[in-house]
């Protein structure tokens, strides 16, 4: 096993998910390797809507990267991962990765499904945009729904570019420059039937790009989806400290851990059901200092009177809080 | 009053120690009362809560009713076309877990699409594929109805929303499946008062909208019915509406009127993406509470205390004064 694969310290954003296990790894293009996870001990893995993300740990980090299967069923998880020299090492640890190795990830989670309503799925990828495309023209193979893939990528880098052929025959249009595309994009763009749903990945500017040319061509805002990652989970935050008025405590929240782990951790847990900011059970009364409040409980005026948070998701504007417990 | 105490020491029947006793207080008032499911919850009569699929005695019997409320009504069962891989991402989740809740009667065995069924209490054995309709001997909702005791919706989201597409309910309480499919989980609860006001739909919406794949929660509700009446319909509101307002002055109030408690789990559907709803209804009858002196106390409170317009809504203000005073012993 390579020293960067199993960390003791178990991040928060895969806490609660799975150790599996490196089966495969193939190279894709110079850039990019596909990684393949099995679990251990050989059981299938839990379904997952097409389009979602995994969440990989690597050393003190973590990094999600799209599910490329259709999520029926999987005995196997993939991922491909785009090497980025100058990025934070998330892409650089996958790419060291050896069969064998051990890595936690999360569950799979959702926030690009497809529209069970569409009557087709225009897809298009850009780069390493193609993987999520390629989990949602997986799953359309599946349910004998119609999708077209668009997918641009520089000449001789295309991942999974024969997968996406045997997959999708005659509709996979493969551009490779920047002209053609242009061209093959205002076409899909208006030759596409009624009911079809757009859904775009790539590079921010490229989905900006594919987003403005839709809507000026008439496209309503509700047929177009672009990948968001990680927009499902809230982010971890900032650290923050908090004193406990009544009880004489100060507490560190470090990123990452709710305020109410916080305080149970100290043994002083308070009443708590959804733990996702929506049932309204685990409010505190703040006394000193604004909450970054991330609940759906609280209406805008309590929330802006910062006189109560819900401790399950919201954290702190302030360096210090200070509550009335 | 005829009791006072839980029967001596004798242990109480599995109906009243396995019922889930809804009032944690004296009052009762809406809110997004959502929790994660399979938590064991300990009352003061035993426990509930530690399955998501809870078989009890009630099992053939229940199911029999449905098949025929079925057969005297179709539309109770309605699968939207978009819904199909919904309906069997739901029989690939809840036969294994039943199968694992309910080992020695139960087995569930999956090779790619190939999947084999045996359900001992109903001598069934059955292999069939998944995905493929006619493997089964039924519609596939159908086939699932006729294993689990609870009433299942299923929600598409889509734009933003939850969409009530697909669903088998014949033990409905006081609603009717067939006019609100198709609708919108917001105009769904329309007729539902105080919600709105105080935002609690909105911020249910808003949680089912998050829930991400495999995780399962549930939450209670409840109203409370004449007799043993499980398919309390709009569909049969002739049969069951005028028993509402002679039970009041009947004698028998207290073995006639139950307490109609609904368990319900919100599945997120891992591969479809769907909103599981599974309603399971659990009735028991005011005789019975009444052998738990902490419920019997606590119902009564709570049915006197209860706003007239939320009275109204459950359909429960004709005689709910009877069942707490009898209930109270005043």
């Amino acid at each position: 096993m390579t020293a960067t694969a199993l960390q003791a310290k178990v991040h928060p954003a895969v806490e609660g998910g799975l150790l599996l296990e490196v089966a495969d790894l193939s190279v894709q293009t110079a850039s990019v390797t596909s990684i393949t996870f099995t679990d251990p001990a050989g059981t299938a893995l839990p379904g997952y809507v097409p389009g979602s993300h995994l969440v990989v740990q690597y050393g003190d980090g973590a990094n999600a990267y799209s599910l490329t299967g259709s999520g029926r069923h999987p005995s196997e998880y993939t991922i491909s991962v785009l090497r980025v020299d100058d990025g934070a090492g998330g892409s650089l640890a996958m790419h060291r990765l050896a069969v064998g190795d051990l890595v936690r990830v999360s569950h799979p989670r959702s926030a690009f499904a497809p529209v069970a309503t569409a009557r087709h799925h225009l897809l298009i990828a850009a780069g390493i945009g193609i993987t999520p495309m390629l989990s949602h023209a997986r799953a359309a193979a599946e349910r004998d729904s119609e999708a077209t893939l668009v997918y641009v990528y520089r000449p001789g880098q295309g991942a999974h570019v024969q997968e996406a052929r045997e997959l999708l025959g005659p509709a996979l249009a493969e551009c490779t420059d920047r002209g053609s595309f242009q061209e093959e994009l205002t076409r899909r763009l208006t030759d596409q039937k009624l009911g079809t749903h757009l859904y775009v990945c790539g590079p921010a500017a490229f989905m900006d790009t594919v987003l403005a040319r839709a809507r000026e061509l008439g496209w309503p805002q509700g047929r177009l989806h672009s990948e968001p990652f990680g927009a499902a989970e809230l982010d971890q935050g900032e650290p923050f400290t908090v004193n406990l008025a009544r009880s004489g405590v100060t507490l560190e929240v470090p990123a990452g851990v709710s305020l109410l782990e916080a305080l149970e951790n100290a043994g002083k847990g308070v009443p708590n059901m959804c733990r996702k900011g929506v049932c309204g059970e685990c409010y505190l009364p703040v006394l000193r200092g604004a909450p970054l409040h991330r609940d759906l409980y609280l209406s805008e005026q309590e929330k802006s009177a910062n006189t109560t948070m819900m401790c399950c998701v919201s954290r702190s504007l302030d360096q210090e809080l200070e509550l009335d417990l | 009053m005829s009791s006072g105490v839980i029967d001596g020491t004798a242990v109480l029947p599995e109906r009243i120690s396995r019922f889930p006793f809804p009032f944690p207080s004296d009052s009762y008032r809406y809110s997004t009362n959502v929790e994660p499911a399979l938590k064991t919850v300990v009352t003061e009569a035993g426990a509930w809560g530690g399955r998501l699929l809870d078989i009890d005695e009630h099992y053939r019997h229940e199911l029999t009713e449905r098949d025929a409320v079925l057969t005297r009504d179709p539309t109770r069962l309605q699968v939207l076309p978009h819904m199909r891989p919904a309906v069997w991402d739901a029989i690939s989740t809840l036969l294994p877990i039943m199968a694992a809740e309910h080992p020695d009667a139960m087995s569930f065995d999956r090779d790619g699409n190939a999947c084999r069924w045996q359900n001992t209490l109903q001598d069934l054995d059955l292999e069939f594929t998944l995905g493929d309709d006619g493997s089964l001997p039924v519609e596939p909702l159908r086939f699932l109805g006729s294993q689990i005791q609870d009433d299942i919706a299923l929600l598409d989201q889509r734009e933003g929303a939850l969409w009530l597409d697909a669903g088998l309910v014949t033990f409905a309480a006081d609603w009717s499946f067939g006019f609100d499919v198709g609708m919108k989980f917001l105009e769904v609860h329309g007729p539902v008062p105080r919600v709105h006001q105080e935002q609690i739909i909105t911020r249910a919406q808003q949680f089912l909208l998050r829930l991400q794949p495999g995780e399962k929660y549930r939450r209670a509700n409840w109203t409370m019915t004449v007799d043993r009446r499980l398919d309390t319909s709009t569909e049969t509101y002739p049969q069951w509406a005028r028993d509402r307002a002679t039970v009041a002055g009947d004698p028998a109030l207290p073995d006639r009127l139950h307490l109609r408690v609904e368990v319900q789990h919100l599945i997120r559907l891992p591969h479809s993406g769907a909103v599981l709803f599974l309603v399971r209804t659990h009735l028991l009858s005011l005789s019975d509470i009444a052998r738990v002196p902490a419920w019997r106390e606590r119902l009564g409170r709570v049915l006197a205390e209860l706003p007239e317009d939320m009275a109204e809504y459950k359909g429960i203000s004709r005689y709910r004064s009877a069942a707490s005073a009898w209930l109270l012993g005043t």
